[in-house]
């Protein structure tokens, strides 16, 4: 599998790491936000529950704020606006 | 049905934890467990002691799983995005454990025994530390992910078990890779000849060196005469809480209170003000603080629960239950199987993987490991080993009812992470006789300072892990995936 980071819209990006554990999904969701402006979104998807805890504290701790959370058959998809 | 009702039933049916595929499979897991146990007893009552192992194991799976409980996350989250969710889980677990831990003590149920002092300590933990941030999890995490359906962390268990017995049982070319005096040591022990003491890199290091190292809790350092000051403020205060609050606090200087201060933008935070960070550092994950004090309590009860069942059947080891219920097959020389009585990891795990070699033909009992200390009994009645089953399946029930278990197939190169990682991991927690539960967790809570080393050295292999995960990492995204 791939990693898929791209532009899916005005200020919208997707990064896609299904397939990927600990501490990929964390890591990788680092270093797309640093990629986004203030107020851009970023739509997460990952399916390895644990890096969920670690990717809560890591963007909120950052000041980011994650405004909605969709998740079922194990996958997650997150969308996180940067601070 | 009206369009509103069905809209209803379905919205029950999407936040229900039970109503639907997943859910009804955990009902079955459940159901089946349940089955097996009682059928057991009313075989043999006697069963009782290895199903205390499986119950509390699918507790611990249940904790591990809700709190996404992962010591290698404590060490590798930390250093490598600065998020200290896990070491504070840990910390608040240890704190706990080390006085539900001291209750048992005290009443006269501990199975415990301190764990020798030597430079092994510190270089299992290093070489078990470095290990973990490949695979992707600790020893304990491992088993909880494979109940996620993580086949990653499945291939850990594999190469940790193999690893493990592979070690154990070194043959004779690695003798000169020991040194003389360990060869020296090891034959004045006068052990049995079958167990080939002087034999094997493993057994060497074993009788001539570990054996010739003394440990002891911070209780019996005290010794004060009086049971409760010994083991509460020894063990449990000196020994654990206070060492906790102090990585606590070097943790909220370090990684917490910057974030938080600009948060509630406080520019001279007063010592309430502080207070309060530190309070929020410590509740910030919800889940993993539930986890924590979870753990504690339940790895408490545990040895409470084995250690009365012990004094009922009046036994000091399950061998010799297994042996007056018919089994007698797979028993140590000295009559015995591995039976530490509190959550424990790796040893049951070197076990599978040696009863597997055993059934290839290798002889796995010629060493003092298997031979003399814990022998290898059929899987199907060792009694840690289905406790690490039980992880395995009470983090499955409660994945599947969240709606979070999917089979997760991995690529080459985490396949690969994951069984040299593995290796690497059981090796370490042979050198330093335990892996982040036994080497660590169920030390340091029952006055064993020996587990704040082997902490020490996971720490430090952790972090020289995470500097060359991050290099590896920025290799393989350079110049394309981030730059858009």
């Amino acid at each position: 599998m791939a990693i898929k980071f791209g532009k899916t819209g005005e200020g919208e990006y997707e990064l896609d790491v299904k397939g990927y554990t600990c501490p990929h999904p964390q890591m990788y969701t680092k270093k797309a936000l640093q990629k986004l402006g203030s107020g851009e979104v970023l739509n997460l998807i990952f399916d390895n529950p644990s890096s969920g805890e670690s990717i809560i504290a890591m963007v909120e701790g950052e000041g980011n704020e994650i405004f909605d959370r969709q998740n079922g058959d194990g996958a997650f998809v997150w969308k996180i606006r940067k601070g | 049905m009206s369009s509103n009702v069905a809209e209803t039933m379905n919205g029950i049916r999407e936040r229900s934890m039970l109503a639907h595929r997943g859910g009804y499979t955990a009902i079955g897991i459940s159901a089946l467990v349940t089955l097996l146990s009682v059928m057991l007893l009313m075989m043999d009552t006697r069963w009782v002691y290895l199903l205390v192992y499986v119950w509390f194991g699918v507790a611990y799976g249940i904790f591990l799983q809700y709190g996404r409980f992962c010591m290698a996350s404590a060490v590798r989250d930390l250093f490598a995005v600065k998020v200290p969710r896990m070491a504070v889980g840990v910390m608040i677990a240890t704190a706990l454990f080390s006085i539900t831990a001291g209750l048992v003590t005290v009443s006269g149920y501990s199975t415990f025994h301190p764990h020798p002092l030597g430079w092994h300590i510190i270089i299992g933990g290093l070489i078990f530390g470095f290990g973990m941030v490949f695979t992707g999890g600790c020893a304990s995490g491992s088993l909880y992910k494979s109940g996620e359906g993580n086949i990653a962390s499945m291939l850990v268990l594999v190469s940790i078990s193999f690893s493990q017995a592979l070690f154990a049982d070194l043959g004779s070319w690695s003798n000169s890779l020991a040194p003389s005096s360990w060869a020296a040591s090891a034959a004045e022990k006068g052990m049995p000849e079958e167990l080939s003491v002087t034999d094997g890199w493993f057994d060497l290091f074993t009788t001539g060196y570990v054996w010739d190292l003394s440990g002891g809790t911070v209780a019996d350092a005290l010794a004060t005469g009086n049971t409760w000051l010994d083991v509460f403020v020894g063990n449990a205060l000196l020994g654990a809480i206070l060492p906790t609050i102090v990585i606590l606090a070097v943790l909220y200087l370090t990684t917490y209170r910057k974030g938080y201060m600009r948060r509630s933008k406080l520019e001279a935070p007063t010592f309430a003000d502080e207070m309060r960070g530190f309070w929020g550092m410590l509740t910030a994950s919800k889940n993993t603080a539930l986890a924590g004090l979870g753990l504690g309590v339940f790895a408490g009860l545990q040895m409470w629960a084995t250690g009365a069942l012990r004094e009922h059947y009046n036994i000091f080891n399950f061998g010799e239950l297994l042996q007056k219920m018919g089994y007698t097959e797979g028993m140590s020389i000295q009559q015995t199987v591995f039976d530490p009585g509190y959550w424990y990891i790796t040893t049951q795990e070197a076990q599978l993987g040696g009863w597997i070699l055993d059934l290839l033909g290798r002889d796995m009992m010629d060493n003092v490991f298997f031979g003399l200390e814990n022998g290898i009994p059929n899987p199907l009645i060792n009694a840690p080993l289905l406790m690490s089953v039980g992880i395995i399946l009470g983090a499955a029930v409660l994945a599947l009812m969240r709606r979070e278990f999917k089979w997760k197939v991995p690529n080459m190169e985490t396949a690969t992470f994951a069984l040299v990682g593995g290796a690497l991991m059981g090796i370490g927690a042979r050198l330093g006789m335990g892996c982040n539960v036994g080497a660590f967790f169920a030390a340091v809570t029952n006055g064993d300072l020996s587990g704040w080393i082997f902490l020490a050295g996971m720490t430090l292999g952790g972090l020289v892990g995470v500097k060359a995960f991050n290099m590896w990492l920025e290799r393989k995204t350079a110049g394309d995936v981030f730059d858009i």
